[in-house]
Parts: C-alpha cells; sequence; structure tokens
C-alpha cells in the first residue's frame, strides 16, 4: 500500500540534492550552511523514525542553530535570464501551462475516482494520504512531461528547485516547527489551561455573550495555536457543549460547523499558520514577511462579524 | 489544579514574532521555556519537540512540486501566464482573483484542496497573471502595489480553500467537529455539519469579492 513513507523516500532524495547541489554552488558564499541545512532535512524524511525522540529533538536544535546565527544564503547562479524567458515563453506558446496543470489534474481526477469508485477497496493508496500521494504522482508525471517535451539538462529540475527552495531559506520548516511547538504545548497542559480560563468567565445567562466569548474564544486560541484543529476540541469542551448547547439550546450542528470557521478566521490573522500565511510571503518573494497575513485582516474580521450572527441567528432563533 | 506558568511560552512567542527575531529560533525557546514551566525535565522537551517534528513532516511534502515549478519557469511559465493576461479583453486584476476564488470555493467544496495552492498554482501562475492584469489597465507598478497584488493573490487562495472546504463530507475538520461532539453523547452527521459551512461561504464570497473589485477601483485611483 502506498502510503507516506513513500513520499518521505523521495522528498528526501529532492532534499538531498538540493544539499548536494548547494554545496558546489560557488556564488553563494555560505554554501556549506545551506547544504547542511538541506541536507538535515534529507536526513529527517529518510531516517526520521530510525532517530528516536531525543535524536529528531536534536536534529531540531542544530535545524535552529544553523538559521538561528544566519548561515543560510542564496546564490547567484545564473538560470535563464528575464529576456531569454520571454523568448521561450513566445516560442513555446500556451503549451507551457500544460504540465502545470499536470499536478492539478491528477488530484483532480485522482480524487475523485478514489472517492466515487471502487478504487478505494482495492488497497492501492492509504485513505488518509491519497492528497498527498496525489501530489506525489502528479510532480513524477509532470516532471517526466517536461524531460520529455522540453530537454533539459539532466540536473535542471533540481538547480531550480533549489532556487525556489533557497528564496523560502529556513521558513521551509517553520510550518513543522510550529506544528512540533504544539505538541509540546499539548504536552505542557497549555489547551487545558486556556479551555478552563475560557469556561471561568461565565456568561451570565446572556446567549450572545456566549457566542461572543465561544467565538473569541475559537479566534485566538487558533491564533495561538495557528490552527483550528487544536483550537476546536478544547473551547467545544470549555464551552461550546456546556454552555451553548446544554445550557442555551443552540443548534449543535451549527455551534460545530460555525464555530470550527471562526477559528479559520483566525488563522487568516496569525503568524503561527506559517503553511498559508509565512512561507507564501517567502515563495512571492514579498518585502515584508508579514503582507499575506496584512492582506487577509480586512476580511477576515468583517467574516468574523458574519459568524458570529450565524452562530447567532442559526443556532438560536432558526 | 490549573498552571499558569506555562502561558508564559505564548507570551514568548508573540513577543519573539513582533520583535522579528529568528522566528525558528524563537519558537524552539518558546518551547523549551513552555516544556520546562510544565514540569518536564529538559530531555523530555527536547524529545517531545522531536517527536513532533518527526510526526509532522507530511506538512513538508508540498516542497516536492518545486522542482517542475522551477523548470517550467525557467522556459518562460511567468512570461506566459502575463501574455495571456494580457490578451484577455476586461481581465482586470479583481475580476480575475474572483474567478480565481469561485474557483477555488468550489473545487475546496468538492474535496478537492489539493487543485490550488500557494507552491503549484499562486506563485507560477495566479500571482503572474494578477500583476499583468493591473500593468495592462494602469502600466509598470512600482513594488509595493506589486507586493500587495501578489499578497492578495496569496490571501485569495487561503480564503479560498478555508471556506469551500468544510461544505465536503469527508474533510478533516468536519470529522474532527463530529468526533469531538460525540464524546459528549452529541451524534450527528458529517451532512448535517457540512450544511452549516454554507452560509459561511457565501459570506466569505462576498467578502473577499467585494475587497477584490475595492482593489481594482483603488488601483486605478492610484494611477490618476
Amino acid at each position: 500500500m502506498i502510503d507516506l513513507h513513500w513520499l518521505y523516500i523521495l522528498a528526501g532524495a529532492m532534499f538531498a540534492a538540493f544539499a548536494l547541489s548547494s554545496a558546489r554552488d560557488g556564488t553563494n558564499p555560505r554554501r556549506w550552511g545551506n547544504a547542511a541545512f538541506w541536507g538535515l532535512i534529507a536526513l529527517s524524511f529518510w531516517f526520521g523514525d530510525l532517530f528516536g525522540d531525543l535524536g529528531n529533538g536534536v536534529l531540531v536544535l542544530a535545524l535552529v542553530g544553523l538559521a538561528g546565527v544566519h548561515l543560510l544564503g542564496k546564490g547567484s547562479q545564473p538560470s535563464t535570464s528575464t529576456e531569454e524567458r520571454q523568448r521561450l515563453s513566445d516560442r513555446l506558446g500556451n503549451k507551457l501551462f500544460l504540465p502545470a496543470l499536470v499536478i492539478p489534474l491528477v488530484a483532480f481526477v485522482g480524487t475523485l475516482l478514489f472517492n466515487y469508485t471502487s478504487l478505494k477497496g482495492l488497497g492501492l493508496i492509504e485513505p488518509k494520504s491519497v492528497t498527498l500521494v496525489l501530489l506525489g504522482v502528479g510532480m513524477l508525471v509532470a516532471l517526466l512531461y517536461c524531460y520529455a517535451w522540453l530537454r533539459p539538462p539532466a540536473s535542471a529540475p533540481v538547480e531550480e528547485g533549489r532556487r525556489l527552495i533557497d528564496s523560502i531559506g529556513w521558513a521551509v520548516v517553520l510550518p513543522q516547527m510550529l506544528a512540533s511547538l504544539g505538541t509540546v504545548f499539548a504536552a505542557a497542559g497549555v489547551g487545558t489551561t486556556i479551555g478552563s480560563m475560557a469556561g471561568a468567565i461565565i456568561p451570565s445567562g446572556s446567549i450572545f455573550l456566549g457566542v461572543l466569548l465561544y467565538a473569541f474564544g475559537m479566534v485566538i486560541f487558533t491564533m495561538i495555536m495557528g490552527n483550528a484543529f487544536a483550537a476546536f476540541p478544547v473551547m467545544a469542551a470549555a464551552i461550546g457543549v456546556p454552555i451553548l448547547i446544554q445550557a442555551d439550546g443552540g443548534n449543535p450542528a451549527v455551534v460545530g460547523a460555525v464555530g470550527m470557521l471562526a477559528g479559520f478566521c483566525g488563522t487568516l490573522m496569525t503568524p503561527m499558520a506559517a503553511n498559508f500565511n509565512i512561507v507564501p510571503a517567502a515563495l512571492l518573494e514579498l518585502k515584508n514577511q508579514y503582507g499575506v497575513i496584512k492582506a487577509q485582516i480586512p476580511t477576515a474580521i468583517p467574516l468574523l462579524i458574519a459568524n458570529i450572527a450565524i452562530l447567532y441567528v442559526a443556532g438560536f432563533h432558526l | 489544579m490549573i498552571h499558569y506558568w506555562p502561558l508564559l511560552g505564548i507570551a514568548l512567542v508573540v513577543i519573539g514574532f513582533a520583535l522579528r527575531f529568528n522566528p525558528l529560533l524563537v519558537v524552539a525557546v518558546s518551547a523549551i521555556a513552555t516544556g520546562l514551566l510544565g514540569g518536564l525535565d529538559f530531555l523530555k522537551v527536547l524529545g517531545t519537540l522531536g517527536k513532533g517534528f518527526n510526526d509532522n513532516r507530511y506538512v513538508s511534502i508540498i516542497y516536492l512540486v518545486l522542482p517542475v515549478i522551477g523548470l517550467l519557469e525557467r522556459y518562460g511559465l511567468q512570461q506566459r501566464a502575463r501574455t495571456m493576461i494580457v490578451g484577455l479583453r476586461g481581465a482586470t486584476t479583481g475580476r480575475l482573483l474572483i474567478g480565481y476564488l469561485a474557483f477555488r470555493q468550489v473545487m475546496a467544496a468538492l474535496g478537492l484542496v489539493a487543485v490550488g495552492g500557494h507552491a503549484q498554482m499562486v506563485r507560477p501562475l495566479v500571482a503572474p497573471m494578477a500583476e499583468a492584469a493591473a500593468e495592462k489597465e494602469h502600466g509598470e507598478l512600482d513594488e509595493a502595489t506589486g507586493d500587495r497584488i501578489k499578497a492578495m493573490a496569496a490571501a485569495t487562495d487561503n480564503v479560498g480553500v478555508f471556506f469551500g472546504e468544510d461544505i465536503f463530507l469527508a474533510i478533516a475538520s468536519i470529522l474532527l467537529i463530529q468526533g469531538s461532539l460525540a464524546s459528549f453523547g452529541i451524534e450527528l452527521t458529517p451532512f448535517q455539519l457540512s450544511v452549516w459551512a454554507i452560509p459561511s461561504a457565501i459570506c466569505a464570497f462576498l467578502i473577499h469579492g467585494g475587497r477584490l473589485l475595492l482593489l481594482d477601483r483603488q488601483l486605478k485611483r492610484a494611477r490618476r
């Protein structure tokens, strides 16, 4: 059965190639830092399960150390120039879109086939990992397509991939780091503390105040943890179930679904949701690393108000 | 007995991010401080951090698309995306992004969350198209305006997927809601929950879509 470990082997190979290519890049003054950083990530993908918890902890500290003392740099290796790209683009035309669309297309067709045919029963792909496995398959198909059609130098995908990964830099591991921070928070009891604090501010019989507290609790806790999934069980246990559903008689489906979506408004406003908010800023080479969050706040706040209104009206008055 | 000390770790994160220290360093320091204050010994904290890192490797799988995207950029993909938009009459930044917002929401509602995303769609296609549409209407953009449009393209992707995916029955967050409520004896079907994601999805489209139209007007005004 194809599961995440297949992808980890592939990703490990990619990062190992990035490490080697970084080490050979004479135009990057900090090439050894980059090589070590990508090399450690390759090791984590390949052998993470063998290192044990403590070994992985040391690996994390090494990554943090490399980034913390600014040992990562960027090369100025010659790829194609803007003029050359314009020329190539004019020559190749709209066919250039095809390989780029192969990845979403494989995801599209693959998900449909998996969810709506008997493919699920065959046990070919582990159901939990379907989305990511299809992403990997799409990437391989697109890569083969590019090799067959464009005939680039064999090392070009590695060189170009490294150009992009270098522009993201240390932010590459930030989402994973934040997820492990969440694990530590949970182990130290942060979630239960926040839940009991929220639960202790008992809204005095006012349904509207209860709704407000629940929604803001979701938003704030989501902003702290970087993800609404961590916030939901805590806020549901503290306010959602005992106060809104059991004491005030709210519609449980609304309290559950819209509560989660109120949390998503928080996800739009926090740097802790790094894969949605910080990595894209690096990927798009924005000057301000908080640029994406800045663009999202004016959507998130009115949307939160809308969600509170939906919670209140649909949850208690329909 | 409630322990308030571990909350200091949250304060460290907030301060560290606000002062713009390296975020990896901030997170590591906060994790260690939180763990120690929560009564774990150092090696236990380090082990927990390491286990969390290892268990969450899947969030970094997305970078697998970078070699393909980079390779296509070498052959002029971004330039092609721009050329196509310039040839499209009536395409403005706002309208283009509204189209993408709708596309992303509908796809996510069908369970197709991987159709889209920052590495595979926004950087190579959506962002250059949005910029090109603005340049076509308003001429060369300064860096701040360019960054603002690119940031809006990324924001549109996020809003679209967040406020589309919960309409799909089998998405992780719906299953999490169902599971959490079931532990209190409240039994709901995924369908009952996902129906209630629809009003929020409509609000998200109207609010963010409205902002995108406003962006068009602001771009126009800035030019005069």
